[in-house]
């Protein structure tokens, strides 16, 4: 059992460049959290400074209770996946999920016995004999959780472990080893760039965005209660469509006027909620599959508008449609069945329900 | 290692842990580099003793006389340079490898681009023929060609008869001589251009010349346009670092001709050794040696430019 | 090749330029002709010493000193200038100390290159970039430049016409070299190799040994063959250090020890040298692919 905190963690590059500036986070035994966040955020950054690959510059992080800023990889007890497998060529299969163990002088049949163990999980068990240059990469990624596997460690690290695959080989792959984990139950801190990779993962997701955390929460709390722009831009595909609106009172309730003139009633319950906004210029955030053809009317807080569509794209279950308003691009997810015309004004309705109320300065969901 | 046994001690709780100990990593990091330096020693050894250090105690030595008694500042320079033969040994030297270096490159390039044109399943055979010159060490091959430029008994006169030509006195005469220490260098130099241009015309991308073609280029603007600017470098680097090794060539020189006839074949290899060690006037010796340093120095730094640039370019 | 399915993909429709297509497939016969005939000249250029140096070693002297042969072919082929020189004389002495010589270099360069490769190409220390760029320096350093003062060193140090001596000396001319191209090698292993390492608990010096090693292998052939190659070769080291038959080895040794005044015995000359070229010209056959791969590695990309 181990869990894995890190307290007031900074990383800082020689050079100056402070890719993690001071995050907290705590993950529990047995959880899988995954860090997600674009290239350059400090994923891999972070991740390398708990198997200790990188040095701490400040803060700390523990295994199991225990502080590990001044303990060497080895001596940490963590297995690491790596983007490119880093299988060692010259060794067989085998060799490559023994070396490990070897090195810790195990006895000889315990390696057998783990390294066949491993291989059943895995179904890579007559691969053994091979060298990694002759496997394909999903053969290889296999080897390298063996690898991990094996060793039973406290942690489980994975850097992007999916990158270098072909899509179709990627759903694949993150099923086993959801799989695995469900069979091992190691802790796990996954690292990616993919966020519906980290909404399928995770028991809980952190979002990092240059350097500190943006929002820690279950895929679920994420997607429907993004605590800041950013999060609410990067969760969720096609992005949240967020317009500059103006936040207006009128006669007791709250509007939102949109460009182009377009009003939508703020829904009642929110009122106090966002009265501190009102008057001011906010964002008005909402996912393209709350902006559909008029539909459910008759349910509270469903508004219509009508706009022309520019760009559409049949997807076959769903089509979307991208439309401007005075130079904002929005995007609506339409029934296929629903007649859509290029530059056609055609209604939409909005589920307020679902709506997102943004600072512009602060970049707060409110 | 001592940090081994930390995770055997019980764990204790988070909050019970201390403000981090800084920089135990950081102390490890520093054996690492301790570490490091310890495995470079034995290189340090080598090239500070038996290179760097040779290298000053030849600048030492060069300034004393001939019995090694006195100080003479820069007399053993200066005396080089007032003799005629010392300014004939400047002179052939430069012949020597400008003219060997030339040769070697352009058979080189030739050849690499006939072997290139091959198909690739007889490239490898006739690259192997063509490479034996410059796998035969070179003290060894050019015993046969001295028996091959014999006086009396040269095989090369015995065909030059057979057609009616006068025999040559290969080594006997001035010109000849030099002619015949080029040609053996070249002979000995020219696969090493060979497989260097080979391998850097395998690595010039196909569709660059696919795209050429398309664009209407004709196989010499090909190799105007697409080969020759790809390769630039790398001759650049090939024919300064032969310039280097040609430039202070002995084996072929001292066994082909040993200086001679009247010292017409010396370079400054064997013209140090002939004066240092036979002559024993080591301070002597060691000048005539150092007046290849300024030569070399300047094209090992144009060596180390391209190199350089291409290692970065490679990274890039 | 594909240059002619370019051409053709593009010239197919129009009839005037399917005529192009066939001159192009002219042209390119003509130039396959013209590089065969560029081959042959060149192949007969180089091979024509080793081809002399064969026939000479096989024939009896009475044979060479008749000037009305034809001295390219052998009339009556023997091997007594071989049989004499491995039976009398100083030619198997010299072999034993160039064989000495060679291995104890080769195998004392490698472990100075292959750890101070290792220490920079994987750990950054204070005037390690410094270092590797002092390396390639010192391998564009000839030994021309320095057997002078080396001749008094050597002297000093008690070892002249010692063949020792030339165990100590060779590596100044090999370690940079192989130091450098080990280092090109090592840099290529991508560093997650070594972290998966690390943490599978490996140290420093398993690091190198059961990771480097093994995966540099073709680098470390390459660069055994060149210590090899260059040792073997070495002419100016025992010419200035080695007098006496007994430490001499073979560059020298066929020379000084076959030229008695103004006899040259050109068939056991001959003889004593293809038995010398031998050694490399195998090495070369089995490995040559290695070998020009380590060094063109800095002239191809990747
Ligand atoms: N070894 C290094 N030296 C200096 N800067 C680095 C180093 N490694 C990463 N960085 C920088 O730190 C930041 C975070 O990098 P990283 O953690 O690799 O991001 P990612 O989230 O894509 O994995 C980036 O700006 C990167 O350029
Ligand atoms: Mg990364």
């Amino acid at each position: 059992m181990a869990q894995v905190s890190l307290r007031r963690v900074v990383k800082e590059y020689e050079g100056g460049v402070q890719a993690v500036k001071g995050i907290d986070l705590e993950i529990a035994d047995e959880e899988f959290v995954v860090l997600v966040g674009p290239s350059g955020c400090g994923k891999s950054t972070t991740l390398r400074m708990i198997a200790g690959l990188e040095e701490i510059s400040s803060g700390e992080i523990a295994i199991g209770g225990m502080v590990v800023n001044d303990i060497p990889p080895r001596d940490r007890d963590i297995a690491m996946v790596f983007q490119n497998y880093a299988l060692y060529p010259h060794m067989t299969v085998y060799e490559n999920m023994a070396f490990g163990l070897t090195l810790r002088r195990f006895p000889k049949d315990e390696i057998r016995r783990r390294v066949e163990n491993a291989a059943r999980i895995l179904d890579i068990g007559e691969l053994l004999d091979r060298k990694p240059k002759a496997l394909s990469g999903g053969q290889r990624q296999r080897v390298a959780m063996g690898r991990a596997i094996v060793r039973d460690p406290k942690v489980f690290l994975f850097d992007e472990p999916l990158s270098n695959l072909d899509a179709k080989l990627r759903v694949q792959m993150r099923v086993e080893i959801k799989k695995v984990h469900q069979t091992v139950r190691t802790t796990t801190v996954y690292v990616t760039h993919d966020q519906v990779e980290a909404m399928t993962l995770a028991d809980r997701v952190v979002v990092m965005n240059q350097g500190i955390i943006e929002q820690v929460g279950t895929p679920q709390e994420l997607y429907h209660r993004p605590a800041t722009r950013f999060v609410a831009g990067f969760i969720g595909s096609p992005a949240m469509n967020m317009i500059p609106a103006r936040l207006e009172n009128g006669a007791g309730a709250l509007r939102l006027r949109l460009p182009g003139d377009i009003v939508l009633p703020v829904p009642a319950e929110r009122t106090q909620r966002y009265a501190p906004l009102a008057g001011g210029e906010v964002l008005f955030g909402i996912r393209p599959e709350h902006l559909t053809e008029p539909k459910n009317l008759d349910r509270p807080n469903i508004a219509t508008f009508e706009a022309a569509p520019e760009v559409i794209e049949p997807l076959g279950m769903e089509t979307l449609v991208i439309f401007s308003l005075q130079g904002n691009e929005v995007t609506a997810r339409l029934d296929p069945a629903v007649p859509a015309e290029r530059g056609r004004k055609m209604p939409f309705a909005a589920d307020l329900n679902q709506m997102h109320l943004i600072e512009p300065r602060t970049g707060r969901v409110l | 290692m001592a940090d081994g046994n930390v995770l055997a001690a019980p764990a204790p709780a988070p909050a019970a842990v201390a403000p981090a100990r800084p920089g135990a990593l950081r102390r490890l990091a520093r054996r690492r580099s301790t570490l490091a330096f310890v495995l470079t020693v034995p290189l340090l050894t080598v090239i500070g003793g038996l290179v760097v250090w040779p290298f000053f105690y030849a600048i030492y030595l060069s300034m004393l006389n001939k019995r090694m008694t006195r100080f003479v500042g820069l007399d053993n320079f200066a005396f080089l340079l007032s003799r005629e033969t010392f300014q004939l040994v400047i002179m052939q030297s430069v012949i020597f490898a400008v003219g060997a270096v030339v040769a070697k490159a352009l058979i080189g390039f030739i050849l690499a681009h006939v072997l290139h044109a091959l198909p690739a399943k007889g490239q490898r055979k006739w690259r192997g023929m063509l490479l034996v010159p410059w796998v035969i060490p070179p003290a060894i091959s050019t015993l046969a060609w001295w028996w091959l430029f014999d006086p009396s008994y040269s095989a090369i006169n015995w065909m030059l008869m057979g057609i009616g030509a006068p025999p040559v006195a290969w080594l006997g005469e001035p010109g000849w001589a030099r002619f015949a220490v080029i040609l053996v260098n070249v002979w000995y130099g020219a696969p090493f251009f060979m497989i260097m241009y080979l391998a850097a015309l395998k690595s010039v991308p196909d569709q660059l010349y696919e795209a050429a073609a398309i664009d209407g280029a004709t196989g010499w603007q090909k190799l105007r346009y697409v080969t020759v600017p790809m390769m630039k470098n790398i001759i650049a680097i090939t024919v300064l670092f032969s310039l280097i090794v040609t430039f202070a060539n002995f084996d072929i020189v001292r066994i082909l001709t040993n200086g001679g006839p009247q010292d017409r074949t010396h370079i400054f290899g064997t013209y140090a050794f002939q004066v240092g060690i036979q002559s024993g006037d080591i301070p002597l010796g060691a000048a005539v040696s150092l007046f290849m340093f300024p030569v070399l120095a300047l094209l090992a730094v144009f060596v180390l430019r391209d190199v350089t640039r291409r290692s970065r370019e490679m990274a890039g | 090749m594909s240059v002619t399915a370019a051409a053709e993909a593009t010239a197919a429709p129009a009839a005037p330029l399917y005529r192009k297509v066939g001159s192009i497939r002219r042209e390119r016969r003509w130039a396959l002709i013209g590089a065969y005939v560029a081959l042959a000249v060149f192949v007969v250029f180089f091979l024509t010493p080793p081809f002399h140096m064969l026939m000479t070693s096989l024939k009896s002297s009475a044979e060479i000193a008749d000037l009305s042969n034809n001295p390219w072919i052998v009339q009556s082929p023997t091997l007594e200038n071989y049989w004499a020189l491995l039976n009398h004389g100083s030619y198997p002495r010299h072999f034993l100390n160039s064989v000495i010589v060679t291995l104890s270099t080769v195998a004392i360069t490698m472990v100075i290159s292959l750890l101070a490769a290792f220490a920079l190409a994987r750990m950054r220390f204070w005037g390690s970039a410094t270092l590797a760029t002092g390396v390639f320096l010192t391998y564009l350093v000839p030994e021309t430049l320095l057997f002078i003062p080396l001749f008094q060193t050597i002297g000093s140090l008690g070892l002249y016409n010692n063949l020792w001596a030339m165990v100590l000396l060779y590596p100044t001319i090999t370690v940079p070299f192989c130091t450098w191209i080990m280092i090109g090698y090592f840099s290529s292993i991508p560093k997650e190799l070594d972290e998966a390492a690390l943490i599978d608990g490996a140290n420093h010096f398993q690091m190198l040994w059961k990771i480097f090693i093994p995966v540099a292998l073709p680098g470390i052939l390459a660069a055994t063959i060149f210590a090899f190659t260059v040792s073997w070769a070495q002419f100016l080291y025992p010419m200035v250090f080695l007098v006496s038959s007994e430490q001499m080895v073979l560059t020298v040794g066929i020379v000084s020890d076959l030229i008695r005044g103004d006899t040259f015995q050109w068939g056991m000359i001959m003889a004593g040298a293809i038995m010398a070229a031998l050694p490399p010209l195998l090495i070369y056959a089995f490995l040559m692919d290695y070998y020009i791969a380590g060094l063109t590695a800095g002239a191809t990309k990747g």
